[in-house]
């Protein structure tokens, strides 16, 4: 699929990612062109007990507004979210976030398979997941429960990838629709429909 | 379609258990709800929340291993430690111009939060004047709160966070080792009042100067989130302290009138005097 085709009714965008992943995050999030209407949400394996900077750190370089997800907070169109550190980020009715402190999935809190089931659940094949650079295995089934919701999905290739267990993993849970090398992933993130 | 099914059931099961057990669940927030109950099924082998519903009316031993998976939070002893920090520096020294003190932790689970507390308080020279309620809807839970009893691996978390959150003393000071747990101190619970309640369906019990209730709300939803704030306003004495877990806000709820910001770093609040 081409990006255009790719981001064709789409209303959000779950993506997940661990090591490495600041790096190629930095690439997409500044790629997003003004007035696009699409959510983003992103869990990224941080540190726990240490306040993240992604928020402010991508703040300063993305059009659209980044902030860290807050519970209950209803989902804005054309923003992007960062699940805070030790919590799970959840997409429930509304849509609106929710936050959990449910036990940490594949060792990891937050877990990228919590927020792509519950995003599935709720934006069905309006969702599109997407799977990143990373050293775990977390993402790869939540990234199988977008598929099986009818959403769209996308894994970068795991030999352009910083880290390639993250994406193999993914890839090994059944088909997906795209692979895309790192330098492609920008174009899918600029192929966005401006309002 | 399964998820449309699900969305079907859910709302039943939770109906079920509330006229079988007298759990409401209703008000609960559905995502994590449904991950809940999605592992429940897995452990009872069920293969839809309807067959899960239906051992659950006619298998009662079932329910308190379901009440588990619906309720138990396991936390840590000064989780947190900016929080406690915060209580410690600036919430303190008001508390201790009251002759008395009632303190609720609300959702107490297995009571790591309780003893956090009593802790703190004793630290300050305030534990002998003070009155801890700790409720949960869990009995098993409440159990092992009033126990006390700790596997002695987490105690190196424990330790740590309580010295961050500015100890006066040594976390060795309030338990005793052995056989691979930790005991804490029955001096303790002396002034400790543990008992079963509601946030759901019970009322207000007692005038209180500080309630702490963290990552509790987040799992209700917002109508039962109003409820429970209700619950804190009308339980709290004018100008009492309410504290909440660190990524919870009043923000979206129709009582943060009710409250202003006293540390809003660290999540706590005091109630208006009007």
């Amino acid at each position: 699929m081409r990006p255009t085709d790719l981001v064709r009714g789409i209303d959000a965008v779950v993506i997940g990612a661990s090591a490495g992943g600041i790096e190629v995050l930095s690439m997409l999030l500044p790629a997003i062109p003004a007035g696009c209407r699409v959510s983003f949400f992103i869990v990224m394996h941080i540190p726990r007990e240490r306040p993240s900077l992604l928020p402010e750190v991508f703040s300063a370089r993305c059009v659209l507004p980044v902030k860290e997800a807050e519970d209950k907070e209803p989902v804005q169109p054309g923003t992007v979210y960062f699940a805070p550190p030790d919590y799970h980020m959840l997409i429930d009715r509304g849509p609106a976030l929710a936050l959990s402190g449910d036990e940490p999935v594949h060792f990891s809190r937050p877990s990228i398979d919590v927020l792509f089931d519950s995003a599935a659940d709720i934006y069905g094949e309006r969702l599109m997941g997407l799977i990143l650079t990373g050293a775990n295995q977390d993402g790869a089934a939540g990234l199988a429960a977008v598929g099986r919701a009818g959403g769209r999905t996308v894994v970068q290739e795991p030999g352009s990838a910083a880290v390639a267990y993250l994406p193999e993993a993914a890839l090994r849970e059944g088909p997906v629709d795209a692979v895309l090398a790192t330098d492609e992933l920008p174009g899918l993130f600029a192929a966005w429909p401006k309002g | 379609m399964t998820s449309s099914v699900f969305d079907i059931e859910l709302p039943l099961l939770l109906e079920a258990v509330y006229r079988k057990y007298h759990y409401d669940f209703r008000g609960y927030a559905a995502a994590s709800l449904k991950r809940r109950l999605t592992q429940a099924m897995e452990r009872f082998g069920c293969r839809t929340l309807s067959q899960l519903q239906d051992r659950l009316l006619h298998e009662p031993a079932l329910f308190p291993a379901l009440l588990d998976f619906l309720t138990v939070q396991v936390s840590e002893m000064f989780r947190d430690p900016p929080y406690f920090r915060a209580l410690r520096n600036k919430v303190v020294p008001l508390l201790r111009t009251y002759p008395s003190l009632k303190v609720w932790v609300a959702g107490c689970s297995t009571g790591e939060e309780v003893y956090s507390l009593a802790i703190l308080l004793q630290e300050e020279g305030l534990l002998e004047r003070s009155l801890i309620y700790a409720t949960d809807i869990n009995a098993s839970a409440l159990e092992r709160a009033q126990a006390g009893i700790y596997d002695a691996a987490r105690i190196g978390g424990f330790t740590d966070n309580h010295r961050k959150s500015g100890a006066r003393s040594s976390l060795s000071d309030y338990y005793t080792a052995a056989y691979g747990k930790a005991v804490f101190d029955k001096s303790l619970k002396t002034n400790i009042v543990f008992a079963d309640h509601s946030l759901s369906t019970d009322s207000a019990f007692s005038e209180v100067q500080l309630v702490s209730c963290r990552n509790v709300l987040i799992y209700f939803d917002r109508v039962l989130q109003d409820r429970v704030l209700g619950l804190f306003r009308d339980s709290l004495c004018r100008k009492g302290f309410l504290g909440l877990g660190a990524k919870e806000s009043l923000r979206f709820s129709a009582h943060s009138y009710a409250f202003s910001d006293f540390v809003a770093s660290d999540k706590i609040f005091q109630k208006e005097a009007s």
